[in-house]
């Protein structure tokens, strides 16, 4: 009996306590820097795309929510002609960056996208595409890849040597 | 008093009951909201009042359904009973020295027959709905209200005893030197627990129980019959402590600063928030537990209650 009434008078102490509720539109959630939120394609140091089209996020996606398709410039540097995500299907899983070999795609911690209309959630690559390196600044795959794609010549870039020249090695 | 006076007094009170009915919704949800640290509904309008307008409009959109294998006429009668009868219990309930729709000199025998006829909703709502939850609900109904009647009554003699009178004005006048609560305390606090079982209100929400009967007698209810279970419940609720307030609080008595009614509705708010209060912080005991309380504790102790009131009675007199 005396625990019950201990019970209301701890209950009615509530009322004069901070409240935990986070009132949303003015006051904005905390998020972390990791949150997967909307995903983002980032560029390299030099503003050049960083999606070499190797479809592995379209692969890892469980709800097939990307769609894309592999091109090549001039120099032969591969790049998406068209890059699609569909995120009124997208879980915000994180596992397209997670495929991800060149760090293009990323999640970024943004939820605020609602829309009126459905249509409206299918973001373009002049959408996804971010004037930023993302969570990898620096890094630029063409840079320490082997292959030359108008960045580099063969054998310039970081940790490689020149090529050999498979001639001189006649004995 | 005239024609009129008489009808702005019923169409004022009918209006005052059903307009805070409604907002008990508001005040329930904010209030249950801060005893758990949130902040309740506060977005439409100023600190959330118009949360009473939307949801009255979405229970009226709602689909109102009669299940196929329902006793259709007693189905759509019992939300009714329950509103009915607890409206109609406001008639002798005196908000102020004349304001009072019917100042019956059985007012406390009519409200006591009046929350009896309130169970008729329950049972029939629960036995009409032709589903075993609700059958049981029904049932539970039933039995814990002829339990928590037989004290509620009881508990509300020694104060007749006192005054000598069944008539609710002169139950508040004879509290003019003293309230009732001092020379009646058992009798207050076990009033007030028969007056909870009797709304069936939490702790004491045995014929709804959520976690086992789903919702009890209302289970098929939708729409806006279901929205009657609720508008009778809060009227419930705010009969019972207008009831507490006049019985046991000195009704519209108070410090002349304030008018009558003030004192009368600052009191009975009180014990509303009182019965919030308990819904945030009790957990509902157990059926077999609250019956036992019921006959095996209340009922002697307030026969005992009576016993004294009635020696220390004629005692004094004699």
């Amino acid at each position: 009996m005396f625990s019950h009434i201990r019970t209301i008078w701890l209950t009615f102490l509530h009322l004069f306590k901070k409240k935990v509720t986070i009132e949303y539109p003015e006051e904005k959630v905390k998020l972390h820097p990791r949150w997967r939120g909307r995903i983002v394609l980032t560029k390299d140091p030099d503003g050049g795309e960083r999606c070499v089209g190797c479809y592995l996020c379209a692969a890892a996606c469980p709800v097939d929510c990307i769609a894309l398709q592999a091109t090549e410039d001039e120099n032969g540097r591969r790049y998406p002609e068209f890059f699609r995500i569909n995120f009124s299907r997208c879980i915000f899983c994180g596992f397209c960056e997670e495929a991800c070999p060149t760090y293009a795609i990323q999640l970024i911690p943004d939820f605020e996208m609602g829309e009126y209309k459905r249509q409206n959630l299918v973001f373009e690559k002049e959408d996804l595409l971010i004037n930023s390196q993302g969570k990898y600044p620096g890094y630029n795959f063409y840079q320490v890849a082997g292959i030359q794609a108008g960045v580099k010549g063969k054998g310039e870039g970081d940790n490689e040597e020149p090529p050999v020249d498979v001639h001189s090695l006649l004995p | 008093m005239t024609v009129t006076q008489h009808v702005l007094i019923v169409v004022g009170v009918l209006f005052v009951m059903l307009n805070i009915a409604a907002g008990l919704i508001w005040v329930e949800r904010r209030m249950l909201a801060l005893w758990q640290d949130r902040l309740g509904p506060n977005r439409a309008g100023p600190l959330g009042i118009f949360i009473v307008v939307a949801d009255t409009l979405k229970l009226f959109f709602k689909e109102d359904w009669i299940p196929p294998f329902a006793d259709k006429k007693v189905f759509v009668l019992a939300p009714a009973i329950v509103v009915g009868s607890a409206l109609l219990s406001f008639v002798i309930i005196p908000f102020a020295p004349g304001i009072v729709v019917a100042d019956l000199n059985v007012g406390l025998l009519f409200f006591l027959a009046m929350s009896s006829i309130g169970v008729y909703s329950i049972v029939l709502g629960g036995w009409a709905s032709n589903n075993k939850y609700s059958l049981l609900g029904a049932l539970r109904g039933a039995s814990q209200m002829i339990a928590y009647e037989v004290f509620m009554g009881l508990s509300l003699m020694g104060v007749v005893m006192l005054t000598g009178s069944f008539k609710l004005s002169d139950i508040v006048a004879a509290q003019q030197d003293m309230w009732f609560i001092i020379k009646q305390p058992v009798a207050a606090i076990i009033f007030f627990i028969a007056g909870i079982a009797e709304t069936h209100r939490l702790p004491f929400d045995i014929p709804e129980a959520e976690s086992e009967l789903i919702a009890g007698f209302h289970a098929e209810y939708s729409g806006m019959k279901f929205g009657m279970f609720f508008v009778g419940e809060y009227i419930g609720i705010t009969l019972i402590s207008s009831m507490m307030t006049t019985m046991f609080f000195g009704g519209w008595l108070g410090p002349a600063f304030l008018p009558p009614w003030a004192w009368f509705f600052i009191k009975t708010f009180a014990f509303i928030l009182f019965f919030i209060l308990l819904r945030a912080s009790l957990p509902r005991p157990r059926y077999d537990q609250l019956m036992e309380t019921g006959w095996k504790i209340l009922l002697p102790l307030v026969l005992v209650n009576l016993l004294v009131t009635g020696a220390v009675a004629l005692w004094t007199r004699g």
